[in-house]
């Protein structure tokens, strides 16, 4: 799908001089669903973290050998009542953010800007190299290169996992069938915890992408334009 | 749907047009104008078909769209200490929801070998208040009244004598550990129906010996591996797990395992849900 482009310039008389280029990158809906479930995904972690102080293990309750003292101050909702509250409440907007986002995409055809597919696998060498090895800059012809289709086509397939893993949670007697795939109650748990910090590990690198070079990004996904794009 | 910007600011370039031109009737006409079509330069020869846009009329474009994506901030509602608390009642009212609509009374609880279950002795005792309220085992009696043919106390033996089911199913408590225990009892549908409930009632509540409380949807109570439990691990209960009587209900939460019942009640009026659901726990929580 052809992203819209624009041309930003400048007319003095007759003359038009070409100032530079502009792509609509990302439409309303994938903006909108970017940023209430990055909201969502901020309070499923927080309460998560919260619920998960109740029992900071995974093994038996008794003994019971904790994994690890989570701090109260980086956890959402206070205490375990409070922090279910949190996350039963805006599990909800995280799924229906996720339903929509996908949604639109594959009918729209949008998702080929961020699937990954068997013609970027050439791409993601060089684009380590240049990211970790300093090796040079390759070519860029279409928004995202093959590293960040990746990374984002692996996060939305973890999120999909975390809703999956998060229902054998709460519902290991009515979707039996979906914690019995994941080995069970006991197993689903451990995975949701797993996936959790799976989608955390790609929120640091896409923030610190974000923060090393990424404000006309930034400023895309939430106008919509890129500025100057690359490509 | 690539294209939710107005046009206003955006002016398709006429391929015929010799000039830059301003698109007529446009409010703002001189934020806009077209890339030439034949520079003189020759300078954008390849972008004769791209749209331009002045400076102003991007940054007009970019403040519209940005102002798109301001619904966002609704959620900021849940950081207001007055909406908060309602807010949350409602998130968790409707998961609630959803569960009953995904509770299936023909659908069985997972049940388990011997050799799975957890040890009696590493089976966790849960309280909120003491492991033995004193229950006086010869004076006992269950309670039963509300919408019901024949209330009135009932003795141990008198609901032993109904069939006596026996499964090993999980326990999963709110705090997240779950283990594999083996309950035997009575099926409280087989006690409802010697106690001529009115199963068309919507509610069955239970009381306690430590004053917790608890209440189940009739659909669950009707379930066939919700128990009336006086035995674990083919023995009776002890004081700490619940003795004389305690619910088994695979089906739900680990809270809502009464131990030491004492009063049974049908109903269709329910003024206390459950003794954590009061404290704000979810009043279904369905596993």
């Amino acid at each position: 799908m052809s992203s819209t482009v624009v041309d930003i310039v400048r007319q003095a008389g007759e003359e038009t001089e070409v100032l530079g280029r502009a792509v609509y990158e990302h439409p309303l809906v994938v903006r909108l669903c970017h940023w209430l479930n990055a909201i969502a995904l901020f309070v499923m972690v927080g309460s998560g973290l919260q619920i998960f102080r109740a029992f900071p293990s995974f093994g038996s309750k008794i003994p019971q050998k904790d994994l690890l003292h989570w701090p109260k101050a980086f956890a959402i909702g206070g205490w375990l009542g409070g922090a279910l509250q949190w996350h039963l409440t805006f599990m909800w907007i995280y799924i229906a953010t996720g339903l929509v986002y996908l949604g639109y995409q594959l009918f729209s055809g949008n998702y080929r800007q961020v699937l990954f597919t068997h013609r970027d696998v050439s791409g993601v060498w060089p684009m380590v190299k240049h990211y970790f090895f300093f090796g040079p800059k390759p070519q860029q012809c279409e928004a995202y290169n093959p590293l960040q289709k990746h990374a984002y086509t692996t996060v939305i397939i973890l999120g999909v996992l975390s809703v999956l893993t998060g229902f054998a949670v709460w519902k290991p007697v009515q979707f039996s069938w979906l914690a019995w795939m994941m080995g069970g109650f006991h197993w689903a748990r451990l995975l949701h915890f797993l996936v959790m910090w799976a989608i955390l590990a790609f929120v640091f690198g896409h923030l610190v992408m974000v923060l090393l070079h990424g404000w006309n990004n930034f400023v895309a996904m939430l106008t919509g334009w890129k500025k100057d794009p690359e490509y | 749907m690539d294209q939710e910007h107005d046009n206003n600011d955006l002016i398709e370039k006429p391929e015929k047009a010799e000039k830059p031109s301003v698109v007529a009737g446009d409010s703002k006409p001189a934020d806009s104008v077209s890339t030439a079509p034949k520079p003189p330069q020759g300078m954008v020869e390849r972008r004769d078909l791209r749209t331009g846009v002045n400076e102003a009329g991007f940054s007009r474009l970019s403040r519209r769209e940005l102002l798109k994506v301001a619904p966002v901030l609704v959620l900021g509602a849940f950081a207001v200490p007055s909406l908060q608390e309602p807010l949350l009642r409602r998130g968790l009212g409707f998961s609630d929801w959803v569960s009953k609509q995904l509770f299936r009374r023909r659908h069985l609880a997972p049940t388990f070998r011997d050799y799975e279950l957890t040890p009696f002795e590493r089976f966790p005792i849960n309280d909120y208040d003491v492991d033995d309220p004193g229950v006086i085992f010869e004076n006992w009696t269950l309670t039963v009244s509300g919408a019901v043919q024949k209330p009135g106390e009932y003795r141990l033996a008198q609901i032993q004598a109904l069939p006596r089911i026996r499964q090993n199913t999980r326990h999963v408590c709110v705090e997240g550990w779950d283990v594999i225990g083996r309950f035997g009892g009575t099926r409280l549908s087989d006690f409802l129906a010697m106690i001529g409930a009115d199963t068309s009632a919507r509610l069955v509540t239970v009381g306690c010996a430590d004053d917790y409380y608890e209440s189940l949807d009739m659909e669950t109570a009707l379930h066939p591996q919700t128990l009336l439990c006086y035995e674990m691990y083919d023995q009776p209960l002890t004081r700490e797990h619940g003795a004389p009587l305690r619910l088994n209900v695979p089906t739900r939460i680990g809270y809502k395992q009464a131990k030491y019942l004492t009063d049974l009640k049908v109903t269709n009026v329910l003024d206390k849900i459950g003794y954590w659901e009061d404290q704000g726990y979810s009043s279904f929580y369905g596993l």
